[in-house]
């Protein structure tokens, strides 16, 4: 019996050793702190495995410490969808890459955005399968004053022409104005996507046109780059202008399912088969690769 | 369960009567307690990461949700047939736990396949049905008759506190792993305890290879009782109450989504309806004792109705609805054996309880499936009315069919 005993305390002994081990060993490091700046010139990407990297005006190419799902960055603030020591969280950057703010995040990080002064950040989480293709996905949509605080954790909660929205709306791709207050974002109900035009001040939105998706405002603010769904369900990338509603196809004929960065006030960038492509946003010319092994592209 | 049998001047080999139980009960009572915390932890943890994890569709949930409980309705028939056939009862019972420490590496392994994550839980299941009937035929070859009671409630309470240790270990887990989505520290940590479990029985469990008392459950026998009217009614009855009650799992994941919570806290929703249930149970016992089961049991899938209209109206406190499925579980966990008892001949009596549970399990893995499919299809609000409405049909043809039938 003694020995049964003492094997029966040593396999306990070993087999929590081997648990806690396991669960030690396995977490997952805090990102550390990074030698790239998000001061620019340069186009800021995520590399395939997740490295947050510069690519400066030269061409060349530093990666930073930082891991993000999903990223982008305006004047000197970045906001990084992160698996935060394994569960995600936004983390809003400043210029350093240091983390100012941490919210936790439920579901897959999609899409994040940044005003152009820097204030404003969003980002889309897919709370619910994690393809805009399918038939049955659900997203969740916020929005974070980095001046203020104040956060709006669900578009949801947003009215829609005055009212509350419809039961099976869903929300993605928000994209900000100059005044730091007008948004944009796609809302799906009923089968049906539009660009909504919101005022974040008032938690309001309203319809603008139907079939635009993950838009994103040019510097300007006169147009939206989008993906348009066509009828096989793939994305062209196109632009909108906002006064006449005329739209552009652009030269890129892949489909993308990306939200567009506008890198300059004449060119489209964004991400399709592992790398960053820009194209000019008249509808002339054709895509060029800007980034190999790279994605979620935002130009500082 | 063989709290029925009688062993006749059973002589129990190192057992002196004195004793409170006997070693061998002890043993297998603690190869429960770590098993189910193994279990446990999986079991709290499981929905997220299958739903918030995997991104598995709600539909798809609902399939293995359903699988994991009616996959043990099967199992444990064909366990009971294997133990009696074979009468290498600790063998078989070792080959159980063993099955499901191996399914908790496989969990890792399935990574996010659902075709793989299915049969890995049905290996889980398999295990857990393989081990039962020889274990509790262990229990019951290791103690005196007039002993059997006791030895079955200190194992039953040994391995209840196991039940309720599992949430708050898998808890433990995903905090020290500094994560909420670290499942597969969970899942290793489950199989470090699933064969800590498998260990102990070959340590100290000692197999008993006697026969059991000479009537046995027979299955042919077993549905033979269905040609009795009683017990057929109350068997229809325990499936219709089976199906309209949704799994655990659903519960905490529309709670989980309802007010946004971190996904670290899953397993808490866990504890705090466990924590209500343990609260409750006896007090509830002790009313049932005074006014009779039937009022009960109306009581309890009363609370479990106004969980679903809760759940539909998307208000209510957390604490609140907790509780109320607590005391859902606690007014009619049990109950249906209780009724059952009565209808069955003691010979019978295992066999009839194996046939009421099989239908229940039954009845879950097709309410899972449904319930999934409507979630995903209507929304949380309609399938949680449905759910709600699908009680308040159930309950009163329930109560017609089992009237007069409660003690």
């Amino acid at each position: 019996m003694k020995w049964r005993i003492l094997v029966a305390l040593t396999a306990t002994v070993v087999l929590a050793g081997a648990a806690l081990g396991y669960v030690w060993f396995t977490r997952p490091a805090p990102a550390t702190a990074a030698t790239v700046s998000l001061a620019g010139p340069g186009l800021l990407v995520r590399s395939a495995d997740g490295v947050l990297a510069v690519v400066g005006p030269d061409g060349s190419r530093r990666a930073s410490a930082l891991h993000c799902a999903r990223v982008y960055a305006a004047h000197g603030t970045g906001v990084c969808l992160r698996e935060d020591l394994g569960s995600y969280t936004v983390t809003i950057l400043d210029a350093d890459l240091s983390v100012t703010r941490s919210l936790p995040l439920n579901g897959l990080p999609n899409r994040a955005r940044v005003s152009g002064s820097g204030r404003m950040a969003s980002w889309t989480t897919f709370v619910t399968g994690d393809s805009y293709n399918g038939g049955q996905f659900a997203t969740r949509s916020g929005i974070l004053d980095t001046v203020t605080g104040t956060l709006a954790g669900n578009l949801e909660n947003f009215t829609v022409g005055g009212a509350k929205p419809n039961l099976d709306a869903n929300f993605w791709g928000i994209t900000f104005a100059a005044d730091d207050n007008t948004f944009y974002a796609t809302m799906s109900t009923d089968g049906h996507r539009y660009l909504m035009k919101g005022d974040f001040a008032a938690r309001a939105m309203q319809r603008v046109k139907e079939n635009v998706e993950c838009p994103s405002l040019s510097p300007d603010g006169t147009r939206v780059a989008y993906k348009r769904m066509l009828p096989d369900r793939t994305w062209r990338l196109t632009v909108l202008d906002l006064a006449s509603l005329a739209e552009t196809p652009l030269a890129e004929t892949r489909s993308v399912d990306d939200q567009a960065a506008w890198l300059d006030a004449s060119t489209v960038g964004y991400g399709v088969d592992k790398g960053v492509w820009s194209v000019p946003a008249d509808g002339s010319g054709a895509p060029r690769l800007v980034a190999a092994d790279a994605g979620s592209p935002a130009a500082l | 369960m063989y709290l029925s049998t009688v062993r006749p001047g059973a002589s129990v080999e190192g057992a002196p009567a004195r004793r409170f139980v006997t070693g061998n009960v002890l043993a297998l009572g603690l190869v429960s307690l770590v098993t189910d915390i193994s279990a446990e932890m999986v079991t709290a943890v499981l929905p997220a990461y299958l739903v918030l994890g995997l991104h598995l569709s709600i539909a798809q949930y609902g399939v293995v949700d359903g699988l994991y409980t009616g996959a043990t309705a099967l199992t444990r028939l064909a366990g009971g047939y294997v133990a009696d056939r074979f009468r290498l009862r600790k063998l078989v019972a070792g080959l159980g736990y063993g099955l499901s420490a191996v399914a908790k590496l496989g969990l890792l392994a399935a990574g996010a396949a659902p075709g793989a994550i299915g049969a890995v839980i049905a290996v889980d299941r398999t295990g857990k049905g393989l081990r039962t009937a020889p274990r509790d035929a262990l229990i019951t070859l290791s103690s005196p008759a007039d002993g059997l009671g006791r030895a079955f409630g200190v194992h039953r309470t040994l391995d209840s506190l196991g039940a309720f240790a599992g949430p708050l270990v898998a808890l433990a887990v995903l905090a020290l792993a500094g994560s909420g989505q670290s499942y597969d520290a969970v899942f290793v940590a489950s199989f470090c305890a699933a064969v800590l479990g498998v260990l102990l029985l070959v340590l100290f469990v000692r197999d008993r290879r006697d026969e059991l008392p000479p009537v046995r459950a027979s299955l042919p026998r077993a549905f033979g009782l269905l040609r009795q009217a009683r017990f057929r009614s109350l068997c229809v009855a325990a499936v219709l109450l089976g199906v309209t009650t949704v799994g655990d799992g659903f519960v905490y994941l529309i709670l989980q989504r309802r007010d946004d919570l971190p996904i670290w806290t899953f397993p808490l929703l866990a504890v705090g309806a466990n924590l209500a249930y343990l609260v409750l149970a006896t007090p509830l016992g002790w009313l049932a004792d005074r006014i009779g089961r039937w009022p009960v049991v109306l009581g309890g899938y009363g609370a479990l109705l106004a969980v679903y209209l809760l759940l539909a109206s998307g208000h209510g406190p957390l604490p609140l609805i907790l509780g109320l499925y607590g005391l859902f579980y606690a007014a009619t966990d049990g109950v249906l054996m209780a009724l059952a008892g009565p209808l069955l001949p003691a010979e019978l009596r295992t066999s009839g309880f194996a046939l009421v549970q099989s239908g229940q399990a039954l009845a879950y893995l097709v309410s899972s499936v449904l319930f999934g499919l409507a979630w995903q299809n209507w929304g949380v609000p309609v399938a949680c009315l449905v759910a709600a409405g699908a009680v308040a049909v159930a309950l009163p043809v329930s109560g017609l069919l089992l009237k007069g039938r409660t003690p």
